[in-house]
């Protein structure tokens, strides 16, 4: 198993080389906090066409099993603005990110 | 009984490399050391190692799948010299970060330009600092029992480092000389088997090897490395207690030639200290206490113990072999004066850079050497300390 270490953790209860003895473990590296702009979704402008979701490079628009997008996924969205740009009914707006 | 044999430096090399079987070598050549991977691939095409030989396209590929092969839980060997271990600088670091126990011979050769394929140790020099174990060797024998004894160094637990054994390029390397082989048998048992702890390969437990390091913990995970390293000084130790109670050969970190009673001594590595020793029994015939004192454990560095062997000298000369073109001393000659400086043992020390791109030295030159010590064991003045000898000014 993967120890959790901070900023705190002393040398000897780390793992050499920063090794990680798990799988899965990019999903605990939250990159959200990387973005300067936002996308904003309208849901009310938004049809279900479907574009938006497989352009989105970090998977960071989540689909439900009946394959209808909720809200956005702030924990790994960078802001990159490739689903605004896609998206045909201005369901999706990007702003500042305060 | 060993076998009685005559081999070169590289042959000894390969026919080490054959008794440990590793898994895997990935080469790449370049001269002097390309007769390594050569005689090995023929061990690979005849059957008689059960080694994977990656014929890669360069030696930054060559270390690149070393660090694959290590990672996946095998063991990996390499070869190469000078500029091929320049291409690879970018993985020499990472296979000691990622705490691989990677095993390399390296043929020590001058790092071009202007281009020159022939011996001094400026290849070594250049990754000093990269967390590899470095040993070096006078011979084809020592170049040989320092590979037999690597990898258990290198693998052991409170270590996890890469490890390269140095010999002289051509010198070393090219020259036939005796050699006693320990048999295959007993090299097998001496070596083990690899059993990595942690692998890539181990589908009970995957892994993620080399993730990102931020601010918060690169240090702690260089200061794991620095720790290995001081261990590692204690293992080598122990091993070449076990070789030794195979073989009748005795290493320790340096070898101390007639130092007991020595008043003047010069530091060396590798095949120099051969010459030198014949300058020694020269003076010692005349009545000079002369001494020599031979680096083999070059990383980690013996800082307590060479500030003890040197500390009741009247002058000592360190010779490098490398030019650390740094306005100051070679490497070798700071690492010295450093420990003895640190450990309070103060003799008068110079520094000789000597026999850069193969320049021959001599026993003319190294009694050169001993003559300006016992000058200044005479006088106690030394009229500059940063020295070159065989050199045309």
């Amino acid at each position: 198993m993967s120890a959790n270490i901070d900023k705190n953790t002393p040398a000897k209860d780390m793992t050499i080389g920063g090794n990680i003895y798990d799988a899965g473990n990019a999903r605990e590296f939250k990159t959200g906090d990387w973005r300067s702009i936002k996308p904003k979704y309208i849901s009310e402008k938004c049809t279900q066409c479907g574009l938006c979701f497989p352009v989105c490079p970090d998977d960071a628009i989540p689909v439900g099993k009946d394959g209808k997008r909720t809200d956005f996924n702030y924990d790994y969205c960078k802001g990159c603005g490739v689903c605004a740009k896609v998206c045909p009914f201005k369901a999706i707006e990007m702003v500042n990110e305060e | 009984m060993g076998i009685r044999e005559r081999l070169s430096g590289n042959e000894a090399a390969a026919i080490a490399m054959k008794q440990i079987n590793p898994d895997v070598v990935a080469a790449f050549p370049i001269t002097p050391s390309t007769e390594i991977p050569q005689y090995f691939s023929t061990f690979v095409s005849n059957g008689s190692v059960d080694t994977e030989f990656v014929a890669v396209e360069s030696e930054h590929s060559a270390m690149s799948a070393c660090v694959g092969a290590e990672a996946a839980g095998s063991r990996a060997m390499t070869a190469t010299s000078a500029n091929g271990l320049s291409f690879m600088w970018e993985m020499i670091y990472i296979a000691s970060s990622l705490r691989l126990p990677i095993v390399m011979s390296l043929v020590n050769r001058a790092v071009s330009g202007p281009l020159n394929i022939h011996c001094d140790h400026s290849d070594a020099m250049g990754v000093r600092d990269s967390g590899w174990i470095m040993l070096f060797s006078e011979n084809n024998q020592e170049a040989y029992d320092n590979l037999i004894m690597a990898h258990r160094i290198a693998e052991n637990k409170d270590v996890l480092l890469p490890l390269m054994v140095c010999q002289d390029g051509f010198i070393t390397s090219h020259s036939i000389e005796n050699i006693e082989l320990i048999e295959d048998d007993k090299v097998k048992e001496f070596v083990g088997t690899y059993k990595p702890e942690h692998y890539l390969l181990n589908d009970k437990e995957p892994m993620a090897i080399g993730p990102l390091d931020v601010q918060s913990y690169l240090f702690e995970h260089k200061y794991q490395q620095a720790q290995a390293m001081r261990n590692a000084k204690k293992v080598i130790a122990d091993i070449a207690k076990d070789f030794e109670k195979m073989t009748g050969r005795k290493y320790s970190f340096f070898e101390e030639y007639k130092m007991e009673d020595a008043e003047i001594a010069v530091v060396c590595m590798n095949s120099t200290a051969g010459t030198a020793k014949t300058v020694v029994d020269d003076l010692r015939s005349k009545g000079v206490k002369a001494g020599l004192v031979k680096v083999r454990v070059f990383r980690p560095f013996p800082t307590e113990e060479i500030a003890n062997a040197l500390g009741n000298l009247k002058a000592v000369a360190i010779m490098d072999k490398a030019d650390s073109l740094n306005g100051a001393g070679g490497a070798l000659f700071e690492d010295v004066t450093s420990a003895m400086y640190v450990n309070q043992k103060q003799v008068p020390a110079v520094s000789y850079v000597y026999g850069i791109g193969g320049r021959d030295v001599t026993s003319n030159d190294i009694h050169e050497i001993y003559e300006y010590l016992q000058n200044v064991a005479n006088t106690g003045e030394i009229d500059n300390p940063y020295r070159y000898v065989g050199l045309r000014v």
